[in-house]
């Protein structure tokens, strides 16, 4: 493995080509990343054998190429985000109801109205229950890695869902990292070729995702959920074979720092969890006990392994980048309810970033504290906002 | 019951899903107005109308095909849009029987 220092796309589009794609499809204007651009000058320069890079007029249309070409036993990739996202997303439930293992990284962006193209987390939330795997990496490493794990889980016949690798919008993509980057036949030995046994061909015509009325539907979600919470177990075997294979080892569903003996947890995904580790340290160096638990996985949600560590902790603080509006933030909601009943921690939620808003280390550490010492109510608020009018003409 | 992955059957299933019970009206083509120019097949978002040959007839010496719209009322939804785009207003929208009072 070489070490280089590069920037996010590349690390993503590096470890695409590394999979070896059949059909990358792209809408290749904003709000796209150079992530698809990366694999365009890849894909120009002959190095994706046997590949198609096809650009779309339209994110709908991106995805859905991506649906024709995953039947026919392609293994497919795009990236997008933000308005993107989210005018894929008629196609990419449609995608995951015919279990198409389509790969995607989303470059995480705030969604309009106001107009804002910098990072959170909302456009991803919004395809929460969509029945598409996702995973928020922290770093461009973490997120270079997950490219071929996310290949063969997504793949694996006991899943055949889409995967969304969730990677912070600028805060990543854009920026320069050391990367050890993948060898091919390290690549190679990890992930085989995809082989699905139902393709799509000229010779033999199939309907995917038939019309389905009242008498079946559900059935198809049944097995839909099943294959989600199947996925929990061979997401844990594939992390721990990449630890095995790379000695990076980036955790399971989640990943904890301090949890042992921690009254106080402190929950966070995404690139915001490097700032949320370091401020726990200090405040261990202070004799606070406190931990840190990362969500890796958040589709399919690690409801047990959150039950185990959160056992006995007193208090929960949660940083995140979304908002369910009139009602909190996601990732506090789909803790509580994993929580209820197997934990009686008081649980503190916060909206920090929204839109690309700096989040400063001394605006996490007074959230903690103010937790621990209860200078805060339980509960959801918006934290590193400024003093404002509202005003209601 | 078998439930196959992502919902996968043999094509041309639909066949045997009978939609033309779903609407409350029919199209009924007036062949004295239609001239067979073909919008309304062009327009028909279930491809249920056909402008098909009817017969032929002798104009100045040539042979020429007689041509009208025939609307395959197994899968015609009843939405009215041949009704609405035929330039000549030979097509109706008449209420099914069923839902007459
Ligand atoms: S649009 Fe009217 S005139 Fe033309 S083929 Fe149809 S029914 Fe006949
Ligand atoms: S009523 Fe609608 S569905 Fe029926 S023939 Fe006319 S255009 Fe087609």
């Amino acid at each position: 493995m070489v070490r280089k220092v590069v920037r996010g796309f590349y690390a993503v589009a590096y470890a695409v080509k590394l999979c070896r794609p059949s059909v990358i499809c792209a809408y290749p204007i904003t709000p796209q990343t150079e992530i698809v651009e990366n694999l365009a000058a890849m894909y120009a320069n002959g190095e994706l054998e046997n590949c198609q890079y096809i650009t779309a007029e339209s994110e709908f249309g991106a995805a859905s190429i991506l649906v024709g070409a995953s039947a026919t036993g392609a293994r497919t990739f795009t990236a997008t985000c933000s308005q993107g996202l989210i005018l894929m997303s008629e196609v990419l439930w449609n995608a995951a109801g015919m279990r198409l293992p389509i790969v995607m990284v989303i470059a995480n962006r705030s969604l309009s109205a106001p107009l804002s193209i910098w990072n959170d987390h909302q456009d991803s939330m919004a395809m929460r229950d969509a029945c598409i795997i996702q995973v928020y990496v922290e770093n461009n490493q973490e997120a270079h890695d997950m490219i071929p794990q996310a290949y063969k889980i997504a793949e694996n016949k006991e899943v055949m869902l889409p995967f969304m690798v969730c990677m912070d919008g600028y805060k990543l993509t854009h920026a320069y990292e050391p990367v050890d980057l993948l060898e091919q036949g390290m690549v190679d030995s990890f992930l085989p070729p995809y082989n699905p046994p139902i393709k799509l061909t000229t010779k033999d015509p199939l309907t995917f995702g038939c019309y389905a009325p009242p008498h079946c539907y559900m059935e198809f979600r049944v097995v839909m959920q099943r294959a989600m919470m199947r996925a929990k177990k061979v997401m844990e075997e594939v992390f721990k074979e990449w630890a095995e294979l790379t000695g990076r080892n980036w955790g399971g569903l989640i990943a904890t720092d301090y949890m042992d003996d921690a009254e106080t947890a402190v929950v966070a995904m995404g690139s915001v969890v490097g700032l949320v580790r370091e401020v726990v340290e200090e405040m261990r160096k202070d004799g606070k006990k406190v931990g840190l638990v990362k969500i890796r996985s958040f589709r399919p949600f690690p409801t047990e392994e959150l039950r185990k560590v959160m056992k006995d902790v007193e208090n929960i603080v949660v940083f995140e980048r979304a908002v369910s509006f009139g009602h909190e933030g996601p990732v506090a909601i789909d803790l509580k309810s994993a929580l209820f009943g197997h934990c009686n921690a008081k649980v503190y939620s916060f909206a920090v970033g929204l839109g690309g808003r700096d989040i400063p280390r001394d605006l996490i550490r007074k959230c903690i504290n103010n937790a621990i010492e209860g200078k805060v109510d339980e509960g959801f608020h918006f934290e590193g906002v400024k003093e404002f009018e509202e005003v209601i003409i | 019951m078998k439930i196959t992955l992502g919902a996968v059957s043999k094509p041309y299933s639909a066949l045997k899903m009978k939609t033309g019970d779903w609407g409350t009206h029919w199209p009924k083509v007036d062949e004295e107005l239609c001239t067979g120019c073909g919008t309304c097949e062009m327009f028909c978002p279930d491809m249920c109308i056909e402008v098909v040959k009817v017969g032929e007839e002798e104009v100045n010496g040539k042979i020429k095909e007689i041509k009208k719209a025939k609307v395959n009322y197994d899968y015609c939804k009843g939405c009215g849009l041949c009704a609405e785009v035929c330039p000549t207003n030979a097509i109706k929208m008449e209420l099914k029987d069923i839902y007459k009072v």
